[in-house]
C-alpha cells in the first residue's frame, strides 16, 4: 500500500487527525492504568490467608456487665463446642487474618535498646490457635499448654514490667523469619517487643496473613502464647468441614446460648463470608473500573467510526474517481484501514507516554507500584483492534461507492 | 436572533441524527460519570460543621518515648488520659472537651426488646455547646455533673424513637450495662459527616446513640471502642496510666490570635512535661483546625479520589471526541456557511450560530448526563462502603451538572466554530 496519498490527505485535515490521535492516546493511557488498577485489586482479593478457609466458623459474643468467672466459662464453652458432632477443633482467638478489623500490632526489635523497630508485625494470640486455623508448623514446635499465660495476668505484668508473668516464647511466620534472619534458622533466636521484653522463637509457621494494613507486608505475623476470653474481645473459632459448616454453626450457637443465655451474638459466620465481606470495597471498585473501561472504549470506537464515516462522505467523489481510474474495492478498503492504523499507531505511541506519566502520578499519590511493561504491548494491540473494528463499517461503505459517482456533479 | 440560531441549530442537528446522537451520548456519558464521582467527592469532603469549623481545633502532642523517633515526624493524633486531663483543666481555650468512643449494652425496660449494643460517646460537658449540638428535649449536662460523675445520659433521637416511640423521655431511667442512668436530654437531628471528632470509629455514617459524662464512663468501667496507639510497654488498653493515646481532645479558639497563643501553650506544656520526665521527645505539637484536620487525616477515601480522576479523564476523552465530531460536521457545512457569508453574515454571527448549536448539544448531553448521574449515584448507594448512603445529588450539584455540560460543550465548540468561520465565501461558492 502506498502511504504517500494517505499522509497527504491527513495533512489536509490536520486538526481532525490530531484530535483523533489525542482521543486514542487518552483512551490508551486511561485504559492501561485502569486495567492495572483492576489487576491490583484482584491480586489483593486473592491474597492467601494461610488457613483452612472453607472449614472455619467464627462466633463472637458481647457480654453485659463484668464477668469474674470468664476464664472458667471459656473452658466450659470450648469443651462443649468440642463435643458437637462434626467439630474437629475449637479455639478462642484475638483476631482473624484478612478480617479488615482493627488489629493488634507489635514492633519487633532484634537487640535491646534498639532505636527503630526492625519489623512491624500483626500479633495473634489465643488458645489452640494454630491447630484450629490449620496453620502448619514448618520448624520447631507449637506452644505447650503450660506456656500459655492468661491475658488478665499478662496485662498487669506488662505494665509493671514483671517478666515472670509475661510470655517467653513466640512463633513467627516464615516470612518474618526470612526477613529478620535471611539464610539462618530462626529457632532459638530472640526478639524484643515493648520495653525490651525478650521472647525466644520456638517455632516457625508456614503462613498467617495480617487482619488489615496488608501493604505493610501481608504475611508478617507472630503468635504469642496468651489465652484470652470472649469478654476480652476473643472470638470462638470452630474447625469443621465445608459440608457440615452451616449445620455445625447452628448447633454451636444453640449450645453456647444454652450455657449462658445472657450474651449478645455479635458475629456468626463462616470464614468464607468474612473474607467476602472484607474485600467488598475492592470488588465494588474493580466493578466500577470495568464499567468505565467499557464505556471509554465504546465512546472511542464510536468517535472513530463517526469521523471515518464523515471522511467517507466527504471523499465520495474522490473515491469514485479512484475507482473509475482502476482502483479495486479492496484498494479503497485498505486505504481507510491503513489510514486508521497510522492514526492509531501515533495515538498509541503518545498514549504510552501518557500512561507512564499517569502511573507516575498514581505512584506518588496512591501508593501504587510501577506499571508492568506487558501492559504497553497489550494496550497497543487492544487499541489497534478496536480502531480496525470501528473503521470497518465506514471503510466497507467507502468500498461500495460505485465508480459512476465520479461523473456526477454533487 | 438567538431564537433564529436556535432553530437553525435544531434543523442542522436533525439533518444528521446519528452524528448528533453520538455527540449527545458522548457528552452525557462523560458528564454522568464525572458528576457521579464529583458528587460523592463533594459530599465526603464537605464541612461537617459549617460556620463553626474554623474556630475548632484538634491539639496534638507527642508523648512517646525515643523508640522510633525521627525529627519532624507527625505527633500522635489522640491524647493520653493524663495529657487530656491536664489540658482540660488548664482551661486555656474558649471551650474544650475530652472524649472517647465506647460501646454499651442497652437493656430496654420493655420485655419485647432484647438487650442490644449501641455505640456511645463518653465526653466532658463542652462537647454540646462547642459543636452546636441541637436538642429536641431536655438539655446537656454541665461541669458539675462532670465533676460528680453523675449517672445521667443524653440519647439520640433515633434511640429515643426505638425505646420510647419518640416521646419526651427526659427524666426516665435507662438501664445500660446493669447500671441505671437518668435521661436528661434527647438530641435533635445531628449526624455530622465525616465523624470528624473521632475518626477511629467510622469516618462516615457513624451512629452514636448514647452520650454520657467521661467521668461516669470511667467510674462504671464502660468498654472503650476506638483506636489505641501504644508505645513502650503499652498493651492495647485504654487505661489512665498506660502509655497509650486513646482520647480525643478538641478546643474552640475564637480568634487566630487565641489559636497562636494556644499553640504556644502546647509547646510550653510539652517542655514542662519533658522537664518532669514524662515526655522524652522534644516538643512536637500541631494545632490544626477542623478542615485542616480532615485533610491531614485523609478522610476522603483514596478510592473516591481515584474515581474522580478517572471520571475527569473520561470526560476529557468524551470532549475530545465531541470536538472531533463537531469539527467534521461544521467543516462539512462550509458551503452553507459560505452562502451565509456571501449574503452578508459577519464572521461573528456565524461563530455565534455555531456555538449555539454546540450549546444545544451540550444542553441535551447535560440532561442525559443528569439522568446518568442519578443512575450512577443509585449504584454508588448500593455499594458496601460506609459513605455510600450519603451519595445524593443536591441543588448546587444539579445546577453544576448542567453548567458543566453546557460549558464543556461550548468549549468543545470553540475550535470547530472558529475553523468553520474562516471560510472564504468566494472560494466556497465557486467550487460548487
Amino acid at each position: 500500500m502506498e502511504l504517500r496519498p494517505i499522509l497527504s490527505t491527513l495533512c489536509r485535515h490536520k486538526i481532525t487527525a490530531w484530535l483523533l490521535i489525542l482521543e486514542i492516546a487518552l483512551t490508551c493511557a486511561i485504559v492501561c492504568n485502569a486495567v492495572f488498577l483492576i489487576h491490583q485489586r484482584l491480586q489483593r482479593m486473592d491474597i492467601p490467608s494461610g488457613i483452612a478457609e472453607h472449614d472455619l466458623l467464627q462466633i463472637k459474643f458481647a457480654y453485659i456487665g463484668d464477668r469474674p468467672d470468664a476464664y472458667a466459662q471459656a473452658q466450659t464453652d470450648l469443651a462443649t463446642l468440642q463435643q458437637i458432632a462434626g467439630v474437629q477443633a475449637v479455639a478462642l482467638v484475638n483476631q482473624l487474618p484478612l478480617s479488615g478489623d482493627a488489629m493488634s500490632n507489635s514492633g519487633i526489635k532484634l537487640r535491646p535498646h534498639q532505636r527503630q523497630n526492625s519489623l512491624e508485625v500483626a500479633s495473634y494470640y489465643g488458645q489452640n490457635l494454630l491447630a484450629t486455623l490449620g496453620v502448619r508448623i514448618i520448624a520447631g514446635r507449637d506452644f505447650q499448654p503450660d506456656e500459655l499465660i492468661d491475658l488478665k495476668t499478662a496485662m498487669p505484668a506488662l505494665h509493671s514490667n514483671d517478666m515472670k508473668n509475661l510470655p517467653h516464647a513466640v512463633i513467627v511466620a516464615q516470612a518474618v523469619a526470612v526477613r529478620l534472619w535471611p539464610g539462618q534458622s530462626a529457632l532459638g533466636k530472640t526478639i524484643y517487643v515493648g520495653n525490651d521484653i525478650p521472647l525466644q522463637v520456638v517455632g516457625v509457621m508456614a503462613q498467617l496473613a495480617r487482619p488489615n494494613m496488608l501493604q505493610m507486608g501481608a504475611q508478617y505475623s507472630i503468635v504469642y502464647p496468651i489465652r484470652l476470653t470472649a469478654t476480652e474481645g476473643g472470638s470462638y473459632l470452630i474447625r469443621t468441614t465445608s459440608q457440615d459448616r452451616e449445620q455445625v454453626l447452628k448447633f454451636a450457637l444453640a449450645a453456647l446460648k444454652r450455657l449462658d443465655p445472657n450474651r449478645i451474638v455479635l458475629e456468626q459466620r463462616t470464614y468464607d463470608e468474612l473474607r467476602h465481606e472484607s474485600f467488598q470495597n475492592d470488588r465494588a471498585m474493580a466493578g466500577m473500573l470495568v464499567g468505565v473501561i467499557v464505556a471509554l472504549l465504546i465512546v472511542t470506537a464510536l468517535g472513530i467510526a463517526g469521523l471515518a464515516s464523515f471522511w467517507v462522505g466527504q471523499r465520495r467523489r474522490t473515491i469514485g474517481v479512484r475507482r473509475a481510474l482502476g482502483a479495486t474495492r479492496a484498494d479503497i478498503l485498505h486505504y481507510f484501514q491503513t489510514e486508521n492504523f497510522l492514526l492509531a499507531t501515533l495515538g498509541i505511541a503518545l498514549g504510552m507516554l501518557l500512561a507512564y506519566a499517569i502511573n507516575l502520578f498514581l505512584m506518588l499519590h496512591y501508593e501504587l507500584p510501577r506499571l508492568p511493561a506487558i501492559y504497553f504491548p497489550a494496550g497497543a494491540i487492544g487499541l489497534w483492534l478496536i480502531g480496525q473494528l470501528a473503521v470497518l463499517g465506514p471503510a466497507l461503505r467507502a468500498a461500495a461507492v460505485p465508480p459512476v459517482v465520479a461523473t456526477r456533479s454533487v | 436572533m438567538l431564537a433564529y440560531y436556535f432553530e437553525l441549530a435544531l434543523r442542522s442537528l436533525r439533518r444528521n441524527k446519528a452524528l448528533t446522537a453520538l455527540m449527545v451520548l458522548a457528552i452525557a456519558l462523560g458528564i454522568g460519570a464525572s458528576m457521579t464521582t464529583l458528587t460523592v467527592l463533594h459530599v465526603l469532603s464537605g464541612d461537617p460543621l459549617p460556620g463553626r469549623s474554623n474556630t475548632l481545633y484538634a491539639p496534638q502532642l507527642d508523648p512517646r518515648d525515643m523508640t522510633g523517633y525521627r525529627p519532624r515526624a507527625e505527633p500522635l493524633d489522640q491524647v493520653t488520659w493524663i495529657d487530656g486531663m491536664n489540658l482540660l483543666q488548664a482551661k486555656r481555650a474558649d471551650r474544650q472537651a475530652l472524649m472517647t468512643g465506647g460501646s454499651v449494652a442497652i437493656q430496654p425496660a420493655q420485655s419485647a426488646l432484647d438487650p442490644f449494643y449501641q455505640t456511645a460517646r463518653y465526653t466532658t460537658a463542652d462537647f454540646f455547646p462547642m459543636f452546636g449540638v441541637p436538642f429536641r428535649y431536655g438539655h446537656a449536662w454541665g461541669a458539675s455533673e462532670d465533676a460528680a460523675s453523675a449517672a445521667v445520659v443524653v440519647i439520640s433521637s433515633k434511640l429515643n424513637d426505638k425505646l420510647f416511640g419518640g416521646r419526651d423521655s427526659t427524666g426516665r431511667i435507662m438501664r445500660l450495662e446493669n447500671h441505671a442512668l437518668r435521661i436528661i436530654g434527647v438530641l435533635g437531628d445531628w449526624r455530622p459527616n465525616p465523624h470528624f471528632y473521632d475518626l477511629n470509629v467510622k469516618n462516615y455514617g457513624a451512629d452514636e446513640g448514647v452520650y454520657l459524662p467521661l467521668s461516669t464512663s470511667q467510674d462504671l468501667h464502660l468498654a472503650h471502642l476506638g483506636g489505641a496507639d501504644c508505645w513502650g510497654n503499652g498493651g492495647n488498653d485504654a487505661t489512665h496510666t498506660a502509655p497509650c493515646v486513646w482520647l480525643q481532645f478538641w478546643v474552640q479558639l475564637d480568634t487566630p490570635a487565641k489559636a497562636a497563643a494556644y499553640r504556644q501553650f502546647l509547646v510550653h506544656y510539652s517542655q514542662e512535661q519533658k522537664t518532669l520526665g514524662r515526655f522524652q521527645r522534644p516538643p512536637n505539637v500541631r494545632l490544626r483546625n477542623l478542615m485542616q484536620w480532615l485533610d491531614y487525616e485523609r478522610v476522603v477515601p483514596g478510592d473516591v479520589q481515584l474515581q474522580s480522576w478517572l471520571a475527569l479523564g473520561f470526560l476529557l476523552v468524551c470532549l475530545v471526541n465531541t470536538v472531533g465530531l463537531m469539527l467534521a460536521k461544521f467543516l462539512r457545512r462550509s458551503a452553507e456557511l459560505g452562502v451565509r457569508r456571501a449574503l452578508g453574515a459577519s464572521r461573528r454571527a456565524l461563530f455565534s450560530q455555531l456555538l449555539v448549536e454546540a450549546g444545544v448539544v451540550g444542553l441535551a448531553g447535560g440532561l442525559g448526563g443528569l439522568l446518568l448521574a442519578y443512575l450512577g449515584l443509585w449504584l454508588v448507594r448500593r455499594q458496601p462502603a460506609d459513605y455510600a448512603p450519603l451519595a445524593h445529588l443536591d441543588g448546587a450539584m444539579l445546577l453544576m451538572t448542567l453548567l458543566l455540560a453546557v460549558g464543556a460543550s461550548l468549549l468543545a465548540g470553540v475550535l470547530p466554530a472558529w475553523r468553520a468561520c474562516r471560510v472564504t465565501p468566494g472560494l466556497q461558492l465557486k467550487s460548487n
